[in-house]
């Protein structure tokens, strides 16, 4: 490790013109050298960018998924499962960027005595594993239900006669505040579920990769995952519906009826209202939205990641390059016979190059259960940051237009700059004011406040956070660290590589994470958001921050795909893996450093990229 | 009546059959062929070519008169005698009918190759194993880079008269063998005049994982890879999807080649616009590797495999295999299995866990 030198948490300075950037986020997510004991402890743990999840700055308020995520998965390995060895995940921010670091369980005795809590706590999962999972589904669909029926409407200059009638006793300032708090607490929730099975599924598939890695050294990655992952899961399923909807409208004779993307969804669907094929059509359309058009451009993990249910245009322009491809003749259908084949032949193939029969026992173990527990890992992305999220910024939306009207904020958006408790401070001005009938207090700071804010965010932006501070650590033990942020010793030289090139136009050879195999050569385009995919053309190589399944159709047209986020398990590998294109994924910088238009070389096998200057 | 096929058959034809009639060498080459490897082309001249000569010649009577006076007693008697014997052999002409026949399959296998008069290896391919004294015969006698068919006719005599080396008598005569029951056949192959060559294994040698194919390779003959010269291409091949998993391209300074004159391989710098190329493209090492696969399968278990790219055939490359053995490095070491065996998935997960990951 002696040549991965990273600096002291402590070092890191203040941007200027930043300063008092502090206040934005939690006090207890900043480093400090005030205390001894504090002190020591951060500079002697590792602590790494989570640009996995955050490949921008913090929003204050969106700091709330952070937080959610903080307690939720650290419980979970602490107190829940009591994972022999590892503790939780500690955070901390620096210049708007979240830095976290996974806390072992030091003592040999304790992680000794934890191992028969385990095995009957993760036992229990593991062995009722569909049981609990079904009922998972059910709390899931229940949260979502409550978030999606939740009010939060503006306040009236006099309260409706029925408050009187029914004897309610409440107003509406105390119901916005009410709801505020349900808003928070139901995101919060949703964010428990969300580790329930996560831990314990990426325990069992870090467990399956040790063996085959020992097993069969050379093996990629990406076959081991190919092995567990799950083919009729629920990722594809907005993408099935888009596929639907274009033969739909084949079938029924107004596919050209769709236009171009110059003519708005809200026209197409006038105009097909006013026959009867097009009713059909819109009818299914209709049908496919809930739950299937909650699907997010992004992560899901930004305010901005908006849904395809906020833009209908996306869907819509992704239908049309269906319709071409099925007018063309082409088939647009997954090849799922043909994944699925390769699967079996993959997973009967490596078992057979087993040497013993005690190894081809361990083999059908650990592959049993990863198999068992992947198909949650892919799927709770959907429940929790698309459709949960998508219809929670929503919410959001509705309190940031009832602060704006109030002329707390100058625009709904401005919202996201404002912490969760500062907003719930915000309400009760709001709501106090609004009672008393006097003029409130925020009107004269948050607007302000926010502007600095808004300054403050676009420096952090301009800068580029330093990797990783702290000490890095010999053995990791957390299962998220090691499958989610894939942090090894290369990746750890990689990143102190990273921080030595100064300027993006020099640099001509990138690493990231071989994604999906093969090499090819082409014509770079950057999307930097899902909206930018109708620039692509056929035989371009994507380049991307990162994708989800609303970017599906773009991979029709491409030849392979550059992202600046993601690991082996990403969207984009997932896809790629599909369609047996090449991709390199979580390069840290592609967007920043490739233009559209660069030659550039994918390498899926090795994870390089070459660029031609 | 005696047809062509019981003096000359072309690879293909043979199989474990035909050992009595084309040895042990040509009949494996035959079986390699059907299973789908490819080895460099030629044809077998069988035993009965042998006898044929023999009795067309007239010399089998002072043949084995000379071996009369052979005791185990006195090794110079052995030796008088096979002096004696090869350069009856080696002197007395062919009939013409086996000169039609061996003559006329070698301009085939020129015309085949695309090069008039090409340079063939003729080796001696011995019959039956419960001869043992004949093996000594065949384990000799390879003659390299042979041309034209007069050169042919020497050198198929040359090994014919391999069977009378003085080690093979002596054996053959203390065994209490008789020495008219000896025969032999020859095999005569082209040579693989490679432009790329090297040595394949069916699991990667340095990390003894039997999922992996590893090649290394370097221009010219093999003899650069083999001998340790050079710092060869490497790539690393899944052996379950044909995928190329990793790949080193090296830089390399030297090559074996043939001197066009003397018809000897000589040893050369590789000229500068060809050190930092790959020297096998991807296309080539994954059907290298699938060649690879076929090998093992056919043997049953891992190879160490020599092959080489031929320049002869023209148009597309033209992979040939020309050695195989069984891996012994990994292969001989004792099968532990790769973690300890426990109860269930989550007894596995835990141990795993405790453990942790080092990441350096």
């Amino acid at each position: 490790m002696a040549d991965n030198n990273f600096p002291s948490p402590h070092e890191i300075e203040t941007i200027p013109g930043t300063e008092g950037w502090e206040r934005m986020y939690p006090y207890h997510y900043l480093f400090t050298t005030k205390d001894k004991e504090r002190k020591e402890y951060e500079e002697n743990a590792f602590w790494f960018n989570d640009a996995l999840h955050y490949p921008e700055p913090m929003y204050p308020f969106d700091m709330i998924w952070d937080e959610a995520w903080f307690l939720s998965l650290s419980q979970f390995n602490t107190r829940i499962f009591m994972i022999p060895p590892a503790l939780g995940i500690d955070h901390r921010i620096i210049n708007g960027n979240v830095y976290i670091t996974p806390v072992p369980v030091t003592d040999p005795n304790e992680v000794e005595n934890r191992i028969p809590l385990f095995m009957e706590r993760a036992g229990y999962y593991y062995e009722n594993w569909d049981k609990l999972h079904d009922q998972w589904e059910g709390k899931m669909k229940g949260i979502i239900s409550d978030l999606d029926s939740l009010e939060i409407g503006p306040l009236p200059e006099m309260e409706d006669i029925s408050i009187v009638k029914n004897g309610l006793g409440t107003s509406s300032g105390y119901e916005l505040l009410k709801n505020y708090d349900k808003l928070i607490d139901l995101g919060i929730r949703c964010w428990q579920y969300h580790f329930e099975f996560l831990n314990l599924g990426y325990a069992s598939y870090v467990t399956f990769v040790d063996f085959c890695t020992k097993a069969f050294p050379d093996i990629p990655l990406q076959k081991i995952t190919q092995m567990v992952a799950g083919i009729d899961v629920i990722i594809y399923k907005p993408d099935d519906e888009l596929k639907k909807l274009a033969k739909l409208a084949i079938e029924l004779g107004i596919d050209s009826q769709l236009g171009d993307d110059s003519k708005d969804v809200e026209d197409v669907i006038k105009e097909f209202k006013g026959s009867e094929n097009g009713k059909k059509w819109v009818e299914a359309w209709d049908g496919a939205k809930y739950p299937w058009f909650y699907i997010s451009t992004g992560t899901g993990w930004y305010h901005q990641d908006v849904s395809w249910n906020d833009n209908l245009n996306i869907p819509l322009s992704a239908i049309r390059i269906y319709v071409e491809k099925l007018n063309e003749g082409k088939s647009i259908d997954r090849p799922v016979e043909d994944i699925k084949a390769k699967r079996k032949k993959l997973i009967s193939e490596y078992r057979n190059l087993l040497k013993t029969d005690e190894d081809k026992q361990t083999f059908d173990q650990l592959h049993g259960t990863s198999e068992l527990v992947f198909p949650y890992v892919e799927n709770h992305l959907f429940y929790v940051e698309h459709w949960f999220h998508s219809i929670f910024w929503n919410k959001m939306r509705n309190v940031g237009s009832i602060m704006a009207e109030h002329k707390f904020i100058k625009d709904t958006e401005d919202i996201w700059y404002l912490s969760r408790s500062e907003i719930k401070e915000a309400l009760w001005d709001l709501v106090t004011s609004w009672a008393t009938g006097t003029k409130g207090y925020g009107p004269l700071h948050w607007p302000e406040e926010i502007e600095w804010r808004k300054g403050v965010y676009q420096k952090f932006k301009e800068n580029r956070p330093v990797p990783a501070v702290g000490t890095p650590p010999e053995v990791i033990a957390e299962p998220f660290t090691i499958v989610l942020w894939g942090i090894t010793n290369d990746s750890m030289a990689a990143w102190a590589k990273l921080k030595e090139i100064g300027d993006p136009d020099k640099v001509n050879e990138m690493e990231g994470f071989a994604g999906s195999p093969g090499i090819v050569e082409g014509i770079a385009r950057v999307c930097r958001s899902v909206e930018d995919v109708t620039q692509l053309k056929e035989g371009e190589i994507l380049v991307a921050p990162t994708t989800s399944p609303s970017w599906a159709p773009a991979f029709q047209k491409i030849k392979a795909v550059v992202t600046d986020v993601g690991g082996i398990m990403c969207h984009a590998a997932i896809v790629c893996r599909e369609y047996g294109m090449p991709a390199v994924v979580g390069t840290g910088q592609g967007t920043a450093i490739i233009k559209s238009g660069m030659k550039i070389k994918v390498n899926g096998d090795t994870g390089k990229i070459n660029i031609e200057r | 009546m005696e047809s062509r096929q019981d003096y000359v058959l072309w690879f293909e034809e043979c199989d474990l059959q035909s050992i009595p009639l084309v040895g042990g060498k040509n009949a494996s080459l035959g079986e390699l062929l059907k299973a789908g490897i490819p080895v460099p082309p030629g044809y077998a001249v069988s035993t009965k070519a042998y006898s044929l000569f023999l009795e067309q010649g007239k010399i089998k009577k002072k043949i084995f008169d000379a071996l009369k006076s052979v005791t185990t007693d006195d090794v110079a008697s052995g030796e008088k005698a096979s002096k004696k014997i090869r350069a009856i052999i080696e002197n007395t002409s062919m009939g013409y009918e086996l000169q039609d026949y061996i003559g006329e399959f070698y301009r085939r296998l020129s015309k085949k190759s695309n090069v008039p008069a090409v340079p063939v290896a003729v080796r001696s391919s011995a019959t039956a194993e419960d001869l043992p004294g004949a093996s000594f015969a065949g384990q000799q006698d390879t003659f390299l880079w042979i041309r034209g068919v007069d050169d042919i006719f020497k050198h198929v005599k040359k090994c014919w008269s391999s069977l009378f080396t003085s080690r093979a008598i002596y054996y053959r005569t203390k065994m209490g063998f008789d020495h008219e029951q000896v025969e032999i056949s020859v095999g005569i192959q082209k040579m693989a005049n490679a432009w790329t060559a090297g040595v394949m294994f069916t699991l990667n040698p340095a990390t003894g994982d039997s999922s992996a194919i590893a090649i290394d390779a370097n221009w010219g003959f093999g003899e650069s890879v083999v001998s340790g010269e050079c710092t060869p291409d490497n790539f690393i091949i899944n052996k379950i999807t044909d995928e190329i998993i990793k790949k080193t391209v090296s830089h390399k300074t030297i090559l074996y080649t043939r001197d066009p004159e003397t018809h000897s391989v000589i040893k050369q710098d590789v000229p500068e616009e060809r050190t930092d190329t790959q020297c096998v493209v991807d296309k080539d090492a994954i059907e290298l590797a699938r060649i690879g696969k076929q090998i093992e399968k056919h043997y049953g278990k891992a190879m160490d495999i020599e092959w080489a790219i031929d320049k002869d055939t023209p148009g597309k490359a033209k992979i040939m295999i020309l050695q195989s053995r069984p891996e012994t490095v990994w292969s001989d070491k004792k099968v532990e299995p790769v973690m300890k065996v426990r109860s269930s998935a989550l007894a596995h997960i835990c141990a795993g866990l405790v453990a942790g990951k080092k990441v350096n």
